[in-house]
């Protein structure tokens, strides 16, 4: 008989080789082979691939393994959000059936019936869950979920590992899957700020063990070219091969007398291809401060040429450039104080590391930098060759876009405010903040990237209404937003919420927002200065002195953009925002907090926070 | 009184000051508005001519004018704000409260003007009904301090002799009082007073005196005592120069149409002195100044606005004509002027004992500004006098204080302050300096073509080494700088003077009386310090070998050649 894959639970490969070695074996060949195969079978319990391919045959069309994957993500930089549709592709590549969805989008009453989920989410903060991550969140951790004992996923988890609740939403969504019966296709795995290589590996072994499950259904092993064409489309420059451009301005948009500071930055696009909409994100590496770098080499006793290798390839660089451009000096993380202390025989940093001590080392990671570990836990007698290899590679720092491609075409603009502060004895600088504040001249290059951010867009549909809520630096997407519908010419009403702490140095763009109130782009402008007045106004008291029009606005159906600081001000707002639903809409609290959940689902309500 | 009717002498369409008066509803227009619009720290222009009624006007750093616009912010806009004061007298705990506002809403200083007002610079948008709110609290008013209006009434501060100032003083403040704009719209936005909408009130009970268009220009009162003409009482719309026997008030001499400010390269603008036009006693004063101020409301000019001053209403219709208007208005004659003679137009340093057994200190402030300065720190001190003194303070038309009406006992006291706080009476200063005049000008005042106050300092360096090599430092000589030709500092009346035309370049005038009683002439056109310097050099050589006993520079240069005589603002120009 001639193999096929249709008739038979071989691949494409397997059935060639078996086509090809069949015929010439001799009968008593056939008859050991058959033997030693029986024979294999039943010494070995574990191996149920062959009952499982019989049932495969037997069953013909009603395939118990599924070749439906739901990959479902929960993203809040769209980091996430581009991994998922990563595999997604991968995944169609190998005649996969696909259901992308981010996980607002998702109807968990469907839940049930998905047997391979795939979950790709980035933890927010304080180990809070992304925004459109919060109702499937809660309703995997409520009573309501289901038993999914006919499931098998793999949770993909994104952080930073200078944060305590590292990669918490993926750890939380694992334990959860398994606590309600689901079976892992292979292990969780989580990332840290450099994510590229294991989320690599996690891609491939979910893809490796999905395939292997379902091999002997697979029609055959060709690749769909849809994933591959959309890659053409791009830029040749990403996150991983940033592009160089060149700074065409920087200046502080903090007038004298203010005791901020805030770069606005415009970058050459010219030549990179990037494509960017209002609400996207430029990363950008920076370079480590000199005199930081200086500092840690002079304090290890290391020699600045020697070459240590900054990549899995192992590429070298001479130590003074891996540590200013290709590693994170500035943040101390957890795994990597533990690292270190392998390397060390210092009493006191044992006993730091040491079982119990958690709350110390927390409170020890705490706005200090590696200068610090070397300096209080010396002596050192290390190479950096191997102290190098513990350290994170050097994040990019993430800025909302604060113009519009339209607009300015080749050109994107950033607003960057300087980060300095004094800490244990020492002064801290941000390390992209500094540098573009204090070091960076018109016509040097940033290596940088576009990093599209899916989650926070303008409606499509330009006259529908907009309220913007971005105090200080949050303001940068909304001017991308304004000179996007300036340029356009949209018609939808726009308001804006903004503040800072004086209108005299701190009003950022002002000059652009007073010409777009004059020209009507930007229907109403409210502003709160907290220092110049008696009693200190925010945005959320503007909200609520203008409650009842801005309830009018969402009934109107405005989408709501809220863009800054999470911590105090996202926090706030939101509140506010339940406030005036009580209030002007005559809901409860409950109704009030439903309403603003449904607008989160039909993208009414975007965040863009950090 | 006020039975009569407005008759509008009119060259042209009404300039467009007028339309937004007129709009205005007395002073209202959209102020309120204005005040509240958050997103930026300035006014339309509309509002900030109404403002100016109300003693404020918007101001922007000007030196900061570029870069902000790089940095995509406005203007550092910015409001001045002036205290209007009678005779620039304030109470010891009204010093304080200026004191406090100063400090807390303004750029940290307060400044005496040249027409004995406080000026307070740098007041934000959103401070400003604060700031009003303190003054008015402290019973002070900022009320037509700037505007189409009377503006701040001038009189000789200082009251040595005491009984006829204190009678000068009482009819000053009557006069200023008369004259104050009667709308409400002061209570309703700064005050938070309740709105009055009574549409059945015309003209002529809103606003008695001035009716709804007001007044066509500023208009300026100043009332001097003799021998002292600190006021320059012949710079002023209406001087009115007292006279008195055995000291005893018997009335005013009434002078009208003087004014400094003029337009470079427009001659039929001028500056001119004020024409002495007879006498009345001090119960007809009020008449006559409400009649003077009624006639330039009908008859001036309200088309264009650089015409638009009493002066040249005046010099339009005459002398007589304007003695006629006014005396059948007042429904009697003034009688003919009496003698009266004037020695200086500076002011008296240190203390003077008053006929009323009170001390006077006055104390010497470099162009008015009151602030903490490294190693001088005048404001403190004042503050530590303020709290001690039981008498009061006075702003004198040279930018200087009197702290005045101070007992013996308290003498002592603030004797002790003056020396702990290192306050200066001006005797360290040369007599040069202590008789100099500055205004304002940059980085605030938007007419200013070339600094004025910050500047002139430097030039009196380089002229004092002059002086001083040829022996002339104890010689008073009135110099006075201006950063435009609008003549806030009465440049005019400057025995040397200087008008600003562009950064470093200035005017050059000379030959203006001592006492204020002759203006002086352009010398040299567009010059910087170099060659003002080279100029001046020679002539105080040649004023310190042939000047005659008591003669005064700006008599010397006349005498000598170097200018003609101007004895009118008509010949200012030939």
């Amino acid at each position: 008989m001639q193999f096929q894959v249709m008739n038979s639970p071989f691949s494409q490969e397997q059935v060639e080789l078996l086509n090809r070695l069949v015929p010439t074996l001799t009968q008593e060949q056939q008859i050991w082979l058959s033997g030693y195969l029986t024979a294999i079978n039943t010494s070995n319990t574990t191996l149920h691939t062959i009952p499982d391919v019989t049932t495969v045959i037997s069953t013909d069309s009603s395939v118990a393994i599924s070749r439906e994957v739901t990959v479902l993500f929960g993203s809040q930089t769209g980091n996430s959000q581009g991994l998922a549709k990563t595999l997604s592709q991968k995944l169609e590549g190998l005649g996969f059936q696909v259901t992308l969805s981010s996980m607002s989008d998702f109807k968990s009453n469907t839940l049930k019936k998905v047997q391979n989920l795939l979950i790709v989410a980035s933890t927010h903060g304080e180990g809070t869950p992304p925004d459109n991550a919060i109702p499937f969140y809660e309703f995997l951790h409520s009573k309501r979920a289901p038993k999914l004992e006919d499931l098998q996923f793999s949770v993909l988890a994104l952080g930073d590992s200078s944060y305590e609740f590292y990669c918490q939403t993926g750890k939380d969504f694992d334990k959860r899957l398994e606590e309600l019966g689901g079976q892992r296709i292979s292990p969780r795995v989580d990332c840290d700020l450099d994510y590229d290589d294991s989320a690599a590996e996690w891609i491939d072994n979910v893809l490796a063990n999905l395939r292997g499950t379902i091999e002997s259904t697979s029609t055959s092993g060709a690749l769909t070219a849809t994933g591959i064409e959309k890659v053409a489309e791009q830029s040749a420059y990403s996150r991983t091969f940033p592009f160089k451009a060149e700074v065409l301005e920087n200046i502080n948009l903090n007038g004298r007398g203010s005791d901020r500071e805030t770069r606005h930055l415009e970058l050459s696009l010219e030549g990179s291809n990037f494509q960017y909409e209002p609400g996207d994100c430029v990363g950008i590496y920076p370079e480590n401060s000199l005199g930081l770098v200086e500092s840690l080499i002079e304090k290890m006793g290391w020699s600045s040429e020697e070459l240590v290798s900054v990549n899995k390839k192992g590429e070298q660089r001479p130590l003074r450039e891996a540590l200013l451009n290709n590693y994170e000096i500035t943040v101390l993380t957890k795994p990597l104080v533990e690292q270190a202390a392998k390397l060390s025989s210092n009493n006191e940093l044992q006993a730091l590391v040491a079982p119990g001590n958690e709350v110390e080392l927390k409170n020890y990671l705490e706005g200090r930098d590696l200068l610090d570990l070397v300096q209080d836990f010396s002596p050192w007698e290390v190479s950096a060759r191997d102290f190098v290899s513990l350290l994170r590679k050097m994040p990019a720092r993430l800025y909302s876009i604060a113009s519009s491609s339209k607009a300015r075409p080749d050109e994107v603009h950033l607003t960057i405010r300087t980060v300095q502060y004094e800490a244990h004895g020492r002064d801290r600088y941000g390390v992209c903040s500094t540098q573009c504040a204090e070091r960076l001249e018109l016509g040097e290059q940033l290596s940088m990237y576009v990093h599209h951010n899916p989650n926070f867009k303008l409606p499509t549909k330009s006259d529908t209404p907009i309220i913007m809520i971005g105090p200080g630096t949050g303001v940068a997407p909304f001017r991308a937003f304004l000179e996007e519908r300036e340029e356009s010419g949209a018609e939808g009403k726009a308001w804006l919420f903004y503040g800072d702490q004086h209108l005299l140095t701190d009003f950022l763009y002002q000059l652009d927002f007073q010409r777009w109130v004059k020209d009507g782009v930007l229907t109403r402008m409210d502003v709160a200065f907290s220092r110049d007045t008696a009693k200190k106004v925010y945005v959320q008291h503007r909200m609520l002195e203008k409650r009842n029009e801005l309830y009018q606005w969402l009934e109107e159906g405005a989408f709501v953009y809220i863009c800054g600081d999470e911590k105090h001000m996202a926090h706030d707002v939101h509140n506010t925002l339940i406030t005036i639903l009580e209030q002007e809409g005559g809901k409860s609290r409950e109704d009030a907090v439903a309403y603003l959940t449904e607008m989160q689902q039909q993208k009414r309500y975007q965040r863009d926070v950090y | 009184m006020t039975h009569n009717k407005t008759v509008v002498v009119q060259d042209g369409p009404p300039s467009d000051v007028e339309d937004i008066k007129t709009r205005s509803r007395y002073l209202r227009g959209e102020l309120v508005e204005a005040l509240e619009d958050g997103i930026t720290g300035s006014m339309s222009e509309d509002e900030n001519r109404l403002m100016k009624f109300h003693g404020s006007y918007m101001q922007d750093d000007r030196d900061l004018r570029n870069e902000r616009h790089k940095q995509k912010l406005e203007p550092a806009y910015q409001f001045m704000v002036r205290i209007r004061a009678p005779g620039g007298v304030l109470t010891s705990a009204q010093w304080l409260e200026m004191d406090r506002l100063a400090r807390e809403y303004t750029t940290g200083s307060i400044r005496i003007t040249t027409r004995q007002a406080i000026q307070f610079h740098g007041i934000l948008k959103w401070n400003l009904k604060k700031s009003i709110r303190t003054i008015n609290d402290a019973l002070l008013t900022t009320l037509a301090a700037c505007g189409d209006v009377n503006r701040n009434l001038m009189c000789n501060p200082n009251p040595y002799q005491s009984e006829v100032h204190a009678e000068v003083f009482e009819w000053s403040t009557r006069i200023s009082d008369h004259l104050s704009p009667k709308t409400n719209a002061y209570h309703e936005i700064w005050l938070d007073g309740e709105k009055i909408v009574d549409s059945t009130a015309d003209e002529a009970e809103q606003e008695p005196i001035y009716g709804k268009v007001y007044l066509p220009r500023k208009f300026k009162i100043g009332v001097t005592v003799p021998p002292t003409n600190d006021v320059d009482v012949f710079s002023q719309d209406l001087g009115l120069i007292a006279i008195y026997e055995d000291g005893k008030l018997k009335g005013f001499n009434v002078a009208v149409g003087g004014g400094m400010g003029m337009t470079y390269g427009d001659t039929q603008t001028y500056p001119q002195l004020a024409r002495v036009i007879g006498f009345c006693t001090p119960e007809q004063v009020i008449d006559v100044a409400e009649k003077t101020v009624m006639i330039q409301r009908d008859f001036g000019n309200r088309s264009v606005r650089k015409y638009a001053r009493f002066k040249y209403t005046i010099d339009r219709y005459g002398i007589e004509w304007f003695i006629n208007e006014l005396q059948n208005r007042l429904g009697w004659n003034l009688e003919e002027a009496r003698p009266y003679e004037f020695s200086h137009n500076g002011d008296r340093y240190g203390w003077i004992k008053g006929s009323n057994g009170k001390w006077h200190l006055t104390l010497y402030i470099p162009s008015g500004r009151i602030e903490d300065q490294k190693g001088y720190p005048l404001m403190t001190g004042l503050r530590e006098i303020a709290k001690i003194n039981t008498g009061d303070f006075r702003l004198s038309p040279n930018q200087n204080l009197v702290i005045g009406n101070v007992t013996t006992p308290k003498k002592r006291k603030i004797e002790e302050l003056i020396k702990q706080y290192g306050l200066t009476d001006g005797k360290r200063y040369s007599a040069l300096r202590r008789n100099a005049l500055s205004c304002v000008a940059f980085p605030t005042c938007g007419m200013a073509m070339a600094e004025a106050e910050r500047y002139l300092p430097t030039l009196l360096d380089k002229i004092e080494t002059i002086l001083a090599e040829v022996g002339l430092s104890e010689e008073a000589i009135n110099i006075r700088m201006t950063g435009c030709p609008n003549g806030c500092a009465r440049p005019a009346l400057g025995e040397i003077a200087f008008m600003g035309k562009a950064p470093g370049k200035y005017n050059m005038y000379l030959g203006a009386g001592f006492s204020g009683e002759r203006l002086n002439k352009i010398y040299r056109e567009n010059i910087g310090e170099e060659e003002i310097l080279k100029l001046l050099e020679p002539m105080f050589h040649q004023y310190a070998q042939e000047r005659q006993t008591g003669e005064h520079f700006g008599d010397f240069v006349i005498r000598a050649g170097y200018v003609k005589a101007v004895q009118s603002g008509l010949d200012f120009h030939n």
